[in-house]
């Protein structure tokens, strides 16, 4: 499980509501939620999550379970979010989504360049590496698979 | 020796298991997720209907055609596959599920973060997302990781002015939006036992808010004897000396009112150092603060007086209603001059009944007091059921009464 992408930093404690507001919950059009990401926060980041590594602060992704924090994220073309703790409903929802999560600790240079690789534990950013915390392989599992619909059904 | 949920889930924290669930909810919200994710993955049949319950709380009723059709798909789903349906009108999935349907020793998962709520029986409840929902209707079962534990000891009474809900505030306050994260939290101590099952509902309420996975009382008299009221029987569970991760002492005599300002819910600050603030709105319901021991305590303090300022009060379920109507409690907040909205989450998460203006200022007794929760530009700030009555008659931020 690797990937990479250009930084994009955001803040400690991140929460659900200000990835995706309460009013574009009702829906099921996935497109709508990765249209208005963090409207509230900043309009101006949304065009930069296309093939971006989100570096975000502490408890990442806090606050209401919905899942279309996750599926917004993935849909805006984020390739992965690295965070020193993630709030645990987002973290679970971003792996039964195929969104990589990656517990670390690095230090944030908006547009710096950041690689990871899951299987072998480490992320960097510009070249200096840093390691992970190992995912269970359950969850690497799910991941792999693209996510847990996708992982559901390969069992079947 | 072990933890409460170390008990419940049968092993020792830091271990992945997997384990049946009793009780699996979704809301009109997530419902509509999970609903999608079951065709993604092609399943038909739900094995265990009984385990499960689709609750319509969020936006109810339907505020327009859009969300009417998610509701009418969803309740045509609910009766195709034999799954109890609490429709518009019964109220916050939480409080349906703590009035005799949860029970001491289950596992429950519901689609909500606020699924912490309902640990207050001695329960393992904790909030998962959709697609993880959907698996759990799928096949009856699902993983967890055995949490830590942070035990919050109680120790002496509350006094007249401050509530469970200050409690809550409290230890928010000092734990930090992440202090507990991954982590389960268990209230116990001598104080615990003066605590009600509504107070016990609103201290778990708030743990999700720290980062845990759940917050829990063992069930005891208290406990015990509010079950009775619904005619189920349980059992008592007796804490063990052991292994918690980390403690918290909390001396309820000292507790005193507390608000929690924009836009944290960890920065926690005594009522008196921000009484005056203007308000726009006041807001009294929510799964923290929307039972009938709330709408009492407003009553009484707001009994043969006037509001000052738009309030609008949310009963958590019907029955919560239908006691507050039979009592006269719903009377006197008439009287008042507050709104009543129907049974459900109200404007707590912004999306209709009372979203704030650009520039808006609202004491809130929910739960999280995130930038634009409430609506674009709007303030929040959180309180007890007391400190919402007396800032409601004043219109400025206010000291509950014997504080
Ligand atoms: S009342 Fe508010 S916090 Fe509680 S379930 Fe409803 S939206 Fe969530």
């Amino acid at each position: 499980m690797h990937g990479a992408g250009h930084a994009v930093c955001l803040g400690s404690d991140i929460d659900t509501d200000i990835i995706i507001a309460g009013r574009y919950l009702r829906t099921k059009n996935r497109s709508v939620w990765a249209e208005h990401i963090f409207e509230d926060l900043d309009p101006a980041l949304a065009p930069r999550l296309a093939g971006a590594v989100i570096l975000a602060g502490k408890n990442m992704g806090c606050g209401s379970s919905r899942e279309q924090a996750v599926i917004a994220l993935k849909e805006a073309g984020v390739a992965g979010i690295v965070a020193p703790s993630f709030a645990r409903i987002f973290f679970r929802n971003a792996i039964n989504v195929g969104l990589p999560v990656i517990e670390a600790e690095v230090p944030c240079r908006e547009g710096a360049s950041v690689r990871f690789d899951l299987d072998a534990g480490w992320v960097e950013v510009d070249g200096d590496r840093f390691p992970v915390r190992p995912l269970s392989p359950r969850m690497i599992e799910i991941l792999r698979a693209g996510g847990l619909v996708d992982h559901w059904r390969s069992q079947r | 020796m072990s933890t409460l949920c170390e008990q419940i889930l049968g092993a020792p924290a830091g271990e992945y298991v997997d384990r049946p669930v009793d009780l699996a909810f979704a809301h009109d919200g997530t419902g509509v997720l999970t609903r999608e994710t079951l065709r993604e993955m092609g399943v038909d049949t739900i094995p265990h209907p009984e385990r499960v319950r689709l609750i319509f709380d969020h936006i109810v009723p339907a505020n327009t055609s859009i969300t009417a059709d998610l509701q009418k798909e969803l309740r045509e789903y609910a009766c195709s596959s034999g799954i109890a349906l609490s429709d518009v009108g019964g109220g916050i999935c939480h409080q349906v599920m703590s009035e005799g349907v949860v029970r001491p020793g289950q596992i429950v998962v519901g689609a909500d973060s606020h699924t912490c709520t309902l640990g207050a029986f001695g329960a393992f409840a904790t909030g998962v997302g959709a697609t993880d929902m959907a698996a759990i209707w799928a096949s009856g079962s699902t993983w967890f990781r055995v949490p830590e534990t942070v035990r919050v000891t109680l120790a002496g009474r509350l006094d007249g002015a401050a509530e469970p809900k200050d409690v809550a505030l409290a230890y928010v306050g000092k734990l930090g939006m992440d202090g507990a994260s991954y982590r389960a939290l268990e209230f116990l101590g001598d104080g615990a036992a003066g605590i009600s099952m509504a107070g016990r509902l609103t201290l778990c309420n708030m743990a999700v808010e720290t980062g845990a996975k759940t917050g829990m009382f063992y069930a005891d008299d208290v406990t015990l004897q509010y079950l009775a009221g619904y005619g189920v029987a349980a059992e008592r569970q007796e804490p063990e000396e052991c292994c918690a991760a980390a403690s918290v002492a909390i001396d309820l005599d000292a507790v005193a009112p507390l608000v929690a300002v924009p836009h944290r819910v960890d920065t926690v600050r005594p009522v008196a150092e921000v009484a005056g603030t203007p308000l726009d709105q006041v807001f009294v319901g929510t799964c923290t603060n929307g039972r009938f021991e709330d709408l009492q305590r407003f009553a009484r303090i707001v009994r043969g007086r006037q509001v000052a300022v738009r309030t609008i009060v949310v009963p958590a379920s019907r029955s919560v209603l239908r006691q507050a109507a039979a009592t006269g409690v719903l009377a006197d907040i008439v009287e008042a001059g507050c709104m009543i909205a129907a049974p459900g989450c109200g404007p707590c998460l912004g999306a209709h009944s009372g979203v704030l203006g650009e520039g808006e200022v609202c004491l809130s007794t929910a739960n999280r007091n995130f930038k634009n929760r409430m609506g674009v530009g709007g303030e929040i700030y959180l309180s007890s059921v007391a400190t919402a009555a007396a800032s409601a008659l004043t219109g400025t931020i206010t000291e509950p009464e014997g504080a």
